[in-house]
This record gives C-alpha cells, structure tokens and sequence, in this order.
C-alpha cells in the first residue's frame, strides 16, 4: 500500500512466530548501543588483546623466532596460566564494556514509562529480560569465550592432538569462566539500571559495586578479624572461581564451592530486583 | 459490595463476533476485586458491555485505569473474573493482548528513537514481520497525521504529537479492540477535537472497537455509545447514551405565554407529567402523545408557545446523577 494515503485497514497476514520475538528487542537495542561512535572504538578495542594472544601463540610455536631472540620455548608455554591470563584481561574489558553499554538498555524505557508498550501486546516480562540480556550476552560472549576458544583452536592446531586431548578441559574452563562473567555482570548492570532509571548513575554504580565493593570486603575483615568479607567482593568471588576452573594454585581464602554459591546468590538477587522493576505499572503500596 | 448490571446490546451481531467464533460479549466483568495492599481499588464489579464505543467515566482515583489495566493483565485480581471477547483474563491474557491496542495515559515512548522506528518495533513485538510492520507504520503515522514528523526523535514531539503517535503504535498491529486511558489528557482545543474526530472515525470505520477512559464528559460523550461511571472502585452507573437519547425525545420544555391553569390541567389530562415555573413549563409526555397535541391545547387555551425543546439528559447531568447515588 501507498504510504502517502491516509487509510487503515486491520491486518490479517501472517505473524511471526512467539518464542522468537525476543530477537526484536534484541535487534533494536544492539542498533541503538552501535550508534554510539565510543562503543564502537572501544569495542575494537577488545579485541587487540587476543591478537596479542595470538601472536604469542604463534611465537611459541616459532622455534626460529624463539631462536633468534635467544629464548627457550619453555618461556613461552602455552597453558592453563596462559589462558586464565587471557581470561583476566578480556574481563576487565568486559565489566568496562557492560558499564558503558548495560545502563543504556533498560533505564530508557523505564525512565520513559515505555514498559506498558511492550507489555499490552503479546510479549511477556521475561521475554523483555531476555531481550535486553542477550544484548549484554552477545555482546560479551564476542570478547570472551568466542575469542578465547579461538585461541584454544589455533594453539591445538599448531601442539597437536595429545596436547589438545590433554588440555580439552581448557576450553570447557573459557566458556564456563566467561558464561559466569557474562551472567552476573548483565543481570547487575541491568538491575542497577532498572532501580536507579538513570543510565549515567546507573554506570556509575556498577563501578562502585565493584570497587568499592572490594573495599568494603577488606574493611570488614579488618574490622572484625574475619575471611567473610570476601563474600562482599565480586571480584574476589569471580577470580577465586576462575582460578578453580584453570586449575591455578591459589591461596585463596574462601573456597571455590563458597564462591560458586556467593555468585549464584547475587544472580538470583539481581534476578530479583529486575524483575521486581520491569513491570508495566508499579504498584505503590 | 458488589453492584451487577446487564449492559447493552451490540449495534449488530456481527459487529460483536470475531471471525468463525460465535458472537461474544466485548467486555464481561464477573466480580472482579483488585487490591492493592490492604486497599481493595475495584470492588466486584460485575458487568457486561457490548457496544462499539464504550466510556469509562468516573472521578479521579474511580478506578478506570485499574479497571484497564487488569484487563490488560498488569495487575491480578484477588477475587472474580473478566473477559475480553470471551477470553479470560487469567488463561488466555497472551491471546487478549495480541486482540488489544493500548495507549497509556502517562507518556510512553523512546525519546531516543524517531516515530517510524518506535512504531515499527512496536509492531513487530506485535508479531508483524519487520518489512510489514515497517509499512504498517508509515501508515499508521499518515492515518494519525504525523507524516511529516514521523523521522523526528520522538523526544522532541510536542504534547499532542505524543498523543498521535501513542494511537499510532497501538493501531499498527491491526487490534479488534483500542483502549484509550486519557487520550485528550494535556491537550489543547484544536488538537482535542482532532483526537475526538479521530477515535469517532476508528469507531464508525467499525474494523475496531474502542474502550475510552476519561474523566472528560465531553470527550466520552462525543465518541461513545455506552458509558460505565465508575465510583470507589464500583459501578455507579450504566448508560446506554442511544437509549437515552431516544427515551428522552419525550421530555419538553416550553416558553409559554398568555397560560393559566387550565392549559396546564389540559395537559395533564392527557397525561403527561407538568411542572411550571413562571412563563416556563416542563413536561414529560405521555405514550401516544406528540407535540402537535400540545400545539392544539396551546391554541384551544389561547396560549402562545415561543419557544419548544426536546431536552434530554446531557451525560453531566446522567454524571451527577451516579456521583449523588
């Protein structure tokens, strides 16, 4: 139909299917965060880091290389450390890209009483979650497993099939890893950008519950003489987790089994508060 | 308490049937109580409404927006039920919703996002593919009459623009069904008689349905068929407005001269009820009874009739009828 007509006429085609409306959001709200021209930059940027890695990959598996530089290859090894190392850099990137992108997916709508919108039609509060989340979740999983697991590709392509048999585990330890990353950074960032409705706070907070957080964690276990502090440190929780799955000695001071639980709890606790926000009316009791 | 009322008969049975299924019943209302807290905000209301336009009418804090918004499945009653096109609120809310186009009374929108994008996903949220739904959007902004605007940031629209796209998104999809919450809400004259001439056009196009919630007489008078006037969370009131309006024809009012009480006692004998102030006279007349009867009294007595007016109950005054009971 023309579009220069002033008409309506009601609409009885074909309609897509339910379960996969979520991509809508999806859709949109990653068109919406690429706008930004510093987003873009900075996640460009990501990736210099598995380059970088890639490049050491190659260098280890170069003995004329390692030759010339007088280098043993032992130096160079490619291992677990090497891949947890990978893992540490590319989740700092990550917390930073999610406190520039994550704000901005929720807060709008909310901030704009947008939700009835999506909530009169036949699309449910989870499929919203959902939406936004994968955003998050794609956006994430680019920098970290994706890469990470490419890595591991190459690293096998050029070591051989008994390293590769060997070290499998590896690359289950870079998806869980960033799985665990992706999951709790996205539920927070969203939650923290659901109560607050202001993106730029919203940003802001997601730093201070991360660093400030690793500082009221060593203050109460200077205070009252204790280990439990830990628990406040989501850091602290992530790294004690990563070091687990990488099979990396550590002296940690609270267990990996606690840590697995202290994380779980705070995704369920974000999990709660966000849908506790992302209704189309708040009730005010 | 729970105040029950059989309401209204469709224009037609097929204006009230959704195609192959049986003719339904557009809005029925089973002792629905919603509460918030310890405060219940509906209290069993219990109704059924078929008409092509319906009002919902009632003083701030009545309970309309409550009552739509259940409807829409935002808050879960505690006690009865509700349909819409036979559809219970409780089992097939996904199905009511994908019947339904919603405007929100308060601003709901995207600021960042220009009309034709925030439509178009509107839409395909609706289930519209996106080629579809982007087509169908131009169009609902051509049919609302913000073709020009429509690649503006809807940040930057005026209040009654807001309105307009609000309409758009909520007819993009094709819905058997409009719920409009305020749609004349901070809107000025000009722009209100285009949004009333609007939702009387959506009405008389008969492709949808329209629920218009206002606290505006004026406006649900304009454009609606039945009115439901809520109060404290009940039904004060239901008006059919054409049933009224019909029943009403034999109320009159006169500007008579030159009476005495034998025009008025020749009157009555025929029937009809009287009451006369000064050179005024009301009357309701009797069955049978027109007003060339009146005229031949009138000219029997000598008495001079200047003027004759079938006046019936405006909505304000139906309105106040239902505050005062």
């Amino acid at each position: 139909m023309a579009v220069y007509r002033r008409s309506y006429k009601p609409y009885s085609g074909t309609l897509t299917a339910e379960r996969s409306r979520f991509l809508v959001l999806f859709r949109y709200s990653r068109r919406n965060l690429f706008r930004s021209k510093f987003l873009t930059v900075f996640f460009v940027l990501c990736f210099f880091w598995p380059i970088a890695c890639l490049a050491w990959i190659y260098v280890a598996h170069s003995a004329s290389f390692l030759a010339k530089l007088g280098l043993r290859s032992e130096f160079v090894s490619i291992d677990n450390k090497f891949f947890l190392i990978f893992m540490s850099v590319q989740g700092v990137l990550a917390f930073l890209l999610t406190a520039f992108a994550g704000p901005g997916l929720i807060s709008p709508d909310l901030a704009n009483g947008a939700l009835p919108l999506y909530f009169c039609r036949p699309f449910s509060r989870a499929e919203y979650v959902l939406g936004k989340s994968s955003v998050l979740g794609i956006l994430l999983s680019q920098i970290t497993w994706v890469p990470g697991v490419i890595l591991f590709l190459i690293q096998a392509s050029f070591a051989g099939a008994t390293w590769t048999w060997d070290n499998l585990w590896i690359a289950g330890s870079l998806i869980l890893s960033s799985l665990i990353l992706i999951a709790i950074l996205s539920l927070l960032a969203m939650a923290l950008s659901a109560w607050v409705k202001w993106r730029i706070v919203a940003g802001a907070l997601l730093l201070a519950v991360m660093f400030f957080g690793a500082g009221f964690a060593q203050a109460i276990n200077a205070v009252l003489r204790t280990d439990s502090g830990h628990f406040f440190d989501l850091v602290y929780l992530i790294a004690t987790v990563w070091t687990n799955l990488f099979l990396v000695d550590n002296d940690r001071a609270i267990s990996a089994g606690q840590a697995w639980i202290a994380i779980l709890v705070y995704c369920l606790f974000c999990l709660w508060l966000l849908l506790r926000k992302v209704r189309a009316y708040e009730v005010v009791r | 308490m729970s105040t029950t009322s059989q309401l209204g008969a469709p224009a037609s049975a097929s204006e009230n049937t959704l195609a192959g299924t049986p003719p339904v019943r557009l809005i029925e209302l089973n002792g629905l109580t919603v509460r918030f807290g310890d405060r219940d905000i509906l209290r069993g209301l219990t109704a059924s409404l078929g008409g092509r336009a319906i009002g919902l009418l009632g003083p701030n804090g009545a309970g309309k927006s409550t009552l739509i918004n259940t409807l829409l499945g935002f808050y879960k009653p505690v006690a009865g039920s509700a349909k819409v096109f036979g559809h219970d609120i409780h089992t097939d809310i996904r199905f009511i919703r994908s019947l339904v186009g919603y405007t929100p009374e308060n601003d709901a929108f995207i600021s960042k996002m220009n009309a034709v994008s925030f439509i178009q996903m509107m839409g395909e949220l609706s289930g519209l593919p996106s080629k579809v739904a982007l087509e169908r959007a131009h169009e609902a902004l051509f049919y609302v009459g913000l073709a020009e605007a429509r690649y503006r940031k809807l940040g930057t629209y005026s209040l009654g623009m807001k309105q307009l796209a609000k309409l758009a998104q909520a007819i993009v999809h094709g819905p058997k069904l409009l719920i409009l919450d305020e749609p004349t809400n901070g809107l000025d004259p000009s722009a209100r008689q285009r949004m009333i001439r609007m939702i009387r056009e959506i009405r008389d196009a008969k492709e949808m349905r329209v629920v218009l919630c206002s606290h505006l007489l004026r406006d649900v008078e304009d454009t609606c068929d039945e009115v439901l006037i809520l109060k404290n969370g009940q039904i004060a009131h239901y008006s059919n407005l054409d049933e009224e309006r019909r029943a009403n024809k034999r109320f009159l009012e006169l500007e008579i001269y030159g009476a005495n009480g034998d025009f008025t006692a020749a009157v009555e004998r025929l029937g009809c009820e009287c009451a006369v102030s000064a050179n005024r006279m009301k009357m309701v007349l009797a069955e049978g009874i027109d007003s060339r009867d009146i005229f031949r009294i009138a000219a029997d007595q000598q008495v001079r009739i200047r003027r004759m007016n079938f006046r019936r109950d405006s909505l304000e005054d139906i309105f106040l009828k239902a505050m005062e009971s």
